[in-house]
């Protein structure tokens, strides 16, 4: 290996990942079988609450190429599907979640039989042949009206309410009395999928007694972990795999009844066995995300100081809890105040049930809701108040100089600099001229949103034993391998599905070892070859991930001075890495390649007296806070008030995330982030009707966003970096879904303003907006 | 049929969609399913020089066409002009809806070598990508359009 001298922290390098994925030579779920695997196809419920009488799967079993069909009593698993995190000190009703309904379904999609057949077309055939009969049982689709007492999704609970949680500091009651202004409003956040463009998919194969399950997963090893507890087999003897996985966005974090399921027909029939869902069955039974509504209440002296901020939210929880879903609503309650100082702050949670598809995370999971909430409420305010919605922000925003911030909830802000963020945004581009630019009838308007989020999902000293709930360590490992010949291989815990960390590990080790991040080879998502990890999710793959992958080479770093410093007869002091090698200050000409230094390792005559041979090191991280990346974004919106229609014309964005490795990438995952939240505030929403049919059950249904829907973007970073890791970075791939919905949607009741419209909640549809427009005419 | 230049025989099921045909009987997984109402683009591929949804179509309905597929337009070192701007420009993340975004741009440049910003969006709306954002889908299709 050459030496080489390249800052490669910071730079925008090309992605190592890209080549497979361009030629079509990566392998997802669907690309990879083995012999003698079976199909599988779930016969689904049609009803949204329905006991179930009797299943008749004789015509099924009898179906050409059918080697078996299973029905929710036939599978004798463990325990229900998992929930693992609950709030703390909170009663949670967790009503049983089986794999396949065993005598009651609560939501159309709950799958109630598994049939299994030697072909793919065959088993969907046979699946038609399993006769269902069910008793209906009432429904409840409407969050309110479940709330407030209407039909019960699971009877023996006696009530709808999942859950209540609380979390609340300052005085409230004196912010309120102290305000001179008092805004309420009701925020609906309405339902969404995930929509990954690749479906989920699951091949489970068991054998020998140990089961290798590859999943379309974001979470190998908490899917390994609950495959042993489920089928009660010890966790070595299971392997679990995410292949190359077709985005995620929080749908696949998930321990989903599919996977279970399937793992119990391989060990049952001795065969491996797959399935892969349609589009359609994923509508129906992937977890959807957001779904509260939020009634907040924010006061403000008059000259704009907020005094206080209060929300009480309403989850739709859909008829049962998944992995995480009643702590959704609980990490936007973190940040509920969003970047402003506000003294009394409080949320309360109740997580209700209803007739649909369980809600989970998705990009951003409970931040995106939050800072909609609080953004839609300082734009509500200034008009109120009769102010710039800039000044009042301004007004409120924590102080770049309070940092380390601790907000009144008693949460540590790690860095910032809001003012800067909105200052580089409104250098970035000029909105106002925009929107002056609107076409004859058209209506233009600005939308800003300035936000934080929570991520580098997490502490474990936060979350685990003494604060909010979540039931276990976050950290991750990795394993840095520096091999004979010099290459290197890192093996890391996450499991990324889309954002590129291959290459910005890469960039990390190169960085840290001086040699080209193309010699180094990053290994992920296989619990039978990483190291543990929990997963990729809350923008934590980096912030934890990659900072357990600088930690390990940082060991590397350690040995390969020592190994130098023996060859060179130097003081270890002394060595540094210097244009590629690591050398003796001053002498950067006798230094060692870590490549050099490697072929020396793994022979022990070379070692200092008593050193292990070999390169290799490992670690593992457990943060001691979250990371709070932050940023401005703004855009202009033009509404056609004759047709409802809004156009987002221009959107720019300043986000922080701290240094970036590869910027590259970094803005890749801001202009995805925007689309998406553009699609939830324009586009997207999961409907379904009062029987609990599901309505947008389709991509020609369930409109995402088209190229031809949005603009291109005008993006700038500033950095500030995190003090809670060595890399001083926060996190990105959520930021542009948690900024954006607020500032459209900011945008759109801006443009509304002049014909007397002065609040609609998302989604932002013509229809919509061309109701609000006449019912502000009447 | 000729897929990527090489005579293809096969008796099929009349139903077999022709993406399972390429996917599972000839192996070429390049092309995705991401959705089954036609709507996502995934298994966008090439029928006698045309782009199509491969989803849409039966097997036995390209009964003596030319088929092209990801695996017909570049290979290492002698990558695609797409291709290389894909990577260059951050098309991609996943990479799953990735081969029917390139089968659908190589259409466009084919009909319209020199495309603006919106006829590049327009001609890529049948085409679905969660990750993106479509900025730099739109940027590499442009920069492709200049080599």
């Amino acid at each position: 290996m050459s030496a080489v001298a390249e800052p490669w922290v910071g730079q925008p390098l090309k992605r190592k990942e890209d080549p497979r994925l361009i030629m079509g030579r990566a392998r997802y779920i669907d690309d990879i079988n083995v012999t003698g695997q079976l199909w599988a196809s779930f016969v689904r419920s049609p009803e949204a609450h329905a006991k179930i009488t009797s299943i008749d799967t004789t015509e099924a079993k009898a179906f050409g190429g059918v080697h078996a069909v299973f029905t929710g009593n036939d599978l004798d698993l463990e325990a229900p599907l998992p929930m693992a995190w609950v709030p703390p000190g909170v009663e949670v009703k967790n009503p049983p979640h089986w794999a396949l309904a065993k005598d009651e379904v609560h939501h159309v999609g709950d799958p109630v039989a598994l049939v299994i057949g030697s072909d793919r077309y065959a088993v969907v055939d046979a699946a038609q042949q399993v006769y269902v009969e069910y008793e209906p049982l009432p429904v409840v689709v409407d969050l309110e009206q479940a709330y407030e007492g209407g039909d019960l999704v699971h009877a023996d609970l006696g009530t709808n309410q999942c859950h209540e949680w609380s979390l609340g500091g300052g005085d409230l009651e004196a912010g309120f009395a102290a305000a001179e202004v008092v805004v309420e409003r009701r925020i609906v956040n309405h339902r969404t999928a995930g929509a990954a463009i690749e479906p989920r998919g699951v091949l489970a194969d068991y054998r020998a007694g140990s089961l290798t399950l590859t999943s379309s997963t974001q979470v190998p090893h908490f899917l390994r972990l609950f495959l042993a507890l489920q089928l009660g087999i010890s966790e070595d003897r299971v392997r679990a795999i995410a292949p190359e996985v077709g985005g995620g966005f929080g749908s696949k974090l998930q321990i989903y009844g599919e996977e279970i399921a399937l793992a119990w027909a391989s060990r049952k029939l001795e065969r491996p066995v797959k399935w892969v869902e349609s589009r359609s069955e994923g509508m129906l039974a992937t977890h959807h995300g957001r779904d509260q509504i939020a009634y907040a209440k924010i006061g403000a002296t008059r000259d704009g100081k907020i005094t206080a901020y209060h929300t009480k939210i309403l989850q739709d929880l859909g008829a049962y809890l998944m992995l995480l879903t009643p702590t959704i609503p609980s990490l936007g309650a973190f940040v509920m105040s969003g970047v402003y100082d506000i003294p009394a702050v409080q949320t309360d949670i109740i997580g209700v049930f209803t007739n649909k598809m369980p809600t989970d995370a998705i990009r951003g999971a409970g931040r995106p809701e939050a800072t909609h909430q609080i953004e839609l409420m300082i734009d509500q305010l200034a008009d109120e108040l009769g102010m710039d919605r800039l000044e009042l922000r301004r007004k409120n925003f924590m102080a770049p100089e309070s940092f380390p911030h601790e907000t009144a909830l008693g949460i540590v802000y790690d860095s910032g600099d809001y003012p800067k963020a909105l200052d580089t945004l409104l250098e970035l581009a000029d909105l106002e001229a925009v929107k002056a630019q609107a076409a004859p009838g058209k209506l233009r308007g600005i939308g800003y949103s300035t936000y934080t989020e929570i991520c580098g999902l997490a502490p474990s000293r936060v979350t685990g034993p003494s604060g909010f709930g979540l039931q276990t360590g976050l950290w991750e490992s990795a394993l840095v391998r520096v091999h004979i010949t010099g290459a290197v291989t890192v093996y890391t815990g996450t499991s990324p599905h889309g954002q590129g960390l291959e290459t910005t590990m890469a960039q990390i080790v190169a960085q840290r070892l001086g040699c080209d991040p193309q010699n180094v080879e990053v290994i992920h998502g296989d619990t039978g070859t990483g190291p543990q990890g929990l997963g990729t999710y809350g923008s934590r793959s980096t912030a934890v991930g990659g900072e357990s992958v600088a930690r390990a080479t940082a060991k590397i770093v350690d040995k390969a001075r020592q190994i130098v410093a023996h060859q060179l007869e130097a003081a270890v002091d002394d060595i540094e890495l210097i244009d590629g090698k690591f050398a003796v200050k001053g002498s950067p000409d006798k230094g060692m390649t870590i490549g050099e230094i490697s072929g020396a390792a793994y022979i022990p005559e070379n070692l200092p007296d008593g050193m292990e041979p070999g390169l290799e090191e490992q670690a593992f991280y457990d943060p001691e806070n979250f990371v709070f990346p932050f940023g401005a974004h703004g855009c202009v919106v033009e509404v056609d008030p004759d047709t409802g229609n809004v156009d987002v014309i221009k959107y720019a964005a300043v986000d922080d995330c701290g240094p970036a490795i590869n910027p590259k990438i970094i803005d890749g995952q801001v202009h995805g982030g925007i689309v998406h939240a553009i699609g939830q505030a324009l586009f997207e929403r999961i409907h379904y009707n009062e029987d609990g049919q599901l309505v947008t059950g389709n991509f020609a249904d369930y409109a995402l966003p088209s190229a031809a829907d949005v603009p291109s973007f005008d993006l700038d970073r500033t950095e500030t970096p995190s003090p809670v890791n060595s890399l001083g970075v926060k996190g990105i791939g959520e930021a542009g879904t948690i900024a954006a919905s607020p500032a459209i949607t900011n945008a759109v009741l801006d443009a509304l303003r002049p014909l007397g419209v002065t609040f609609i909640n998302m989604p932002l549809g013509p229809q919509r907006v061309w109701e609000a427009i006449q019912e502000a005419k009447a | 049929m000729t897929v990527n230049g090489a005579q293809q025989s096969a008796e099929v099921e009349p139903r077999l969609l022709l993406v399972h045909f390429l996917r599972e009987t000839l192996g070429l997984t390049g092309t995705h399913v991401g959705c089954d109402t036609s709507n996502c683009g995934a298994c966008t591929v090439h029928l006698n020089g045309e782009a199509i949804k491969s989803c849409t179509l039966l097997a036995a309905q390209a009964d003596g066409a030319e088929i092209k597929t990801i695996e017909g337009m570049g290979q290492e070192g002698a990558l695609h002009p797409l291709q290389e701007a894909f990577w260059e420009h951050h098309g991609l993340q996943c990479g799953y809806c990735t081969p029917g975004m390139i089968m659908a741009s190589a259409d466009l440049l084919q009909r319209n070598p020199k495309p603006n910003e919106e006829e590049v969006r327009e001609a890529l709306a049948g085409n679905l990508c969660r990750c993106t954002g479509y900025h730099n889908i739109v940027k590499a299709v442009l920069a492709a359009s200049e080599s």
